[in-house]
């Protein structure tokens, strides 16, 4: 690694290249790496890189147009790695992961023991088929959750709009945990270890709550629980 | 002149992608503006046989790209209208053969030249959709009234969203008034209530349209046909004017009587 100096660092993991960008600015690394690899076609021919940007904000301009000049030369980018909450934000609006493993369970249910509890992730809908929320904490939605959306969540899900895609609350075990939304037609609904689907609709729409009770799913309208 | 760039994309397949771009072209061409429409389903081309143009074809896209020929070269006159073109597939290649930035590349250049670029996406969410939604300004998402097309239709909503390509715009196509009134098809309302997006056309179903695309006769080019003028409309709707949506209910008093009684 004579000729290029300490901006790029290329490592062989168990799913790929991790590439490691670093000491410069965005354009100029982006410019750096791509030639990197046109110098060496024949080595990065055909690799799954993963990318690890270090601090640097990307928007979905700028990462786009490296998968693309990445993927004309054959080379597949599927995670990028960021400190920023921006890059990783845009990595997983572009469909890529942002970590290289998923992490252990057990690892993940010593993370949500920490966090305190109100950590809830934030998020304007509508999420639309395709789109997938994986939080340890508790999810809100503005908008709609289509069908063929997931939301899993370490906590509670709260959905202000029409809940049809599939939604787990309490992913690591949590059966106090809940789901509510203004209208409540989940495709699937899980809560802990349970699961249910949606009985047709019948009468009107109205904010319901769902939840473990005796180790049973119920949903209940939301008025018969405030109004107590 | 700077061109615009109006991709038709969809997700699913079969929902009148290519049907649509062939008259929506043709009804921008017939108001006087000069209108190229650009093939993207390399290696299953059907653009040009529903213009009728397929025996014209010398040069194609992947043929400009690779630089084969001239931009102009490839560039099919439809000769019933005044400025209309067309830019054919490759149809030995695959969407391998272009990228993205190809794609950017040759809409700019064309941009110099016409007034609207006109994209037929092919169906899918991979390269081919990616290379056909590089370069445009604005995107046409088409869908048919049933739940699976309105499903595909939300996935490439939300893929354009995360692409940052600017809000996406509806077209409702085959849509059948008598079958909503009777309850077996998704209403309008219904369709826009899942995908929450601006809404820029509906065609009803009509089955000239088969003809038409058989024939390579754009249904657009009549006009009497109210798919025909749907899709006017929806080139009207394109150039900025306010025009009214078509009315389906007023359809005469007997077929109303008859669609009651059911």
């Amino acid at each position: 690694m004579d000729k290029t100096p300490s901006f790029i660092q290329i490592k062989g993991i168990r799913d790929g290249l991790l590439v490691t960008l670093d000491g410069a600015a965005w354009p100029e690394l982006e410019t750096i790496f791509v030639k990197n690899v046109d110098e060496r076609s024949s080595f990065f021919q055909g690799a799954r890189v993963a990318l690890n940007v270090g601090a640097i904000e990307l928007r979905v301009a700028e990462l786009s147009a490296l998968r693309d000049q990445l993927s004309e030369r054959g080379i597949a980018l599927w995670a990028v790695l960021s400190e920023s909450s921006v890059t990783e934000t845009t990595a997983q609006n572009l469909g890529l992961a942002t970590r290289l493993t998923k992490p252990h369970p057990v690892d993940v249910r010593d993370a949500v023991e920490g966090l305190p509890e109100n950590s809830s992730k934030w998020i304007k809908g509508p999420l639309r088929s395709g789109g997938r929320v994986l939080f340890e904490g508790n999810v809100v939605v503005m908008g709609d959750v289509n069908p063929g959306a997931e939301i899993v969540a370490g906590g509670s899900v709260i959905v202000w709009g029409r809940l049809r895609g599939v939604v787990h609350a309490g992913a690591q075990g949590d059966e106090k945990a809940v789901v509510c939304a203004l209208e409540l037609a989940p495709t699937q609904l899980r809560i802990a270890g349970d699961i249910a689907v949606s009985p047709k609709k019948q009468g009107k729409n109205q904010p319901e709550v769902a939840s473990l009770k005796d180790g049973q799913l119920v949903a209940e309208p939301w008025q018969d629980l405030t109004g107590r | 002149m700077t061109g615009k760039v109006v991709t038709i994309a969809s997700g699913k397949g079969g929902v009148g992608k290519t049907t649509s771009v062939a008259n929506i072209s043709v009804a921008l061409a017939s108001h006087g503006q000069k209108v190229t429409c650009i093939d993207g389903d390399i290696g299953l081309r059907n653009l040009d046989v529903v213009l009728g143009l397929e025996n014209r074809i010398v040069y194609d896209l992947v043929d400009v790209i690779e630089g084969r020929c001239r931009l102009r070269q490839a560039m099919i006159r439809d000769k019933r209208l005044p400025e209309l073109y067309l830019i054919p597939a490759a149809q030995t290649r695959d969407k391998t053969a272009i990228s993205p930035s190809d794609m950017v590349r040759l809409c700019d250049e064309l941009r110099q030249e016409v007034d609207w670029i006109i994209i037929d996406s092919p169906a899918g969410i991979e390269r081919g959709f990616k290379n056909a939604i590089a370069a445009a300004d604005r995107v046409l998402v088409m869908t048919n009234p049933e739940v699976s097309a309105v499903r595909d239709a939300d996935r490439v909503i939300g893929l354009l969203e995360a692409e940052e390509k600017g809000p996406a715009a509806l077209v409702i196509n085959r849509y059948d008034p008598a079958m909503v009134r009777r309850g077996d098809m998704l209403s309008v309302e219904d369709v826009l209530d899942l995908l929450a997006v601006e809404l820029i056309g509906i065609i009803p179903e009509d089955e000239n349209v088969i003809v038409a695309s058989n024939r390579g006769q754009p249904l657009a080019l009549d006009g009497k046909s109210k798919a025909g003028q749907a899709f006017q409309n929806i080139s009207r709707r394109l150039m900025g004017e306010q025009v009214p949506y078509m009315e389906f209910d007023s359809q005469n008093l007997l077929q109303r009587l008859l669609g009651r009684k059911k």
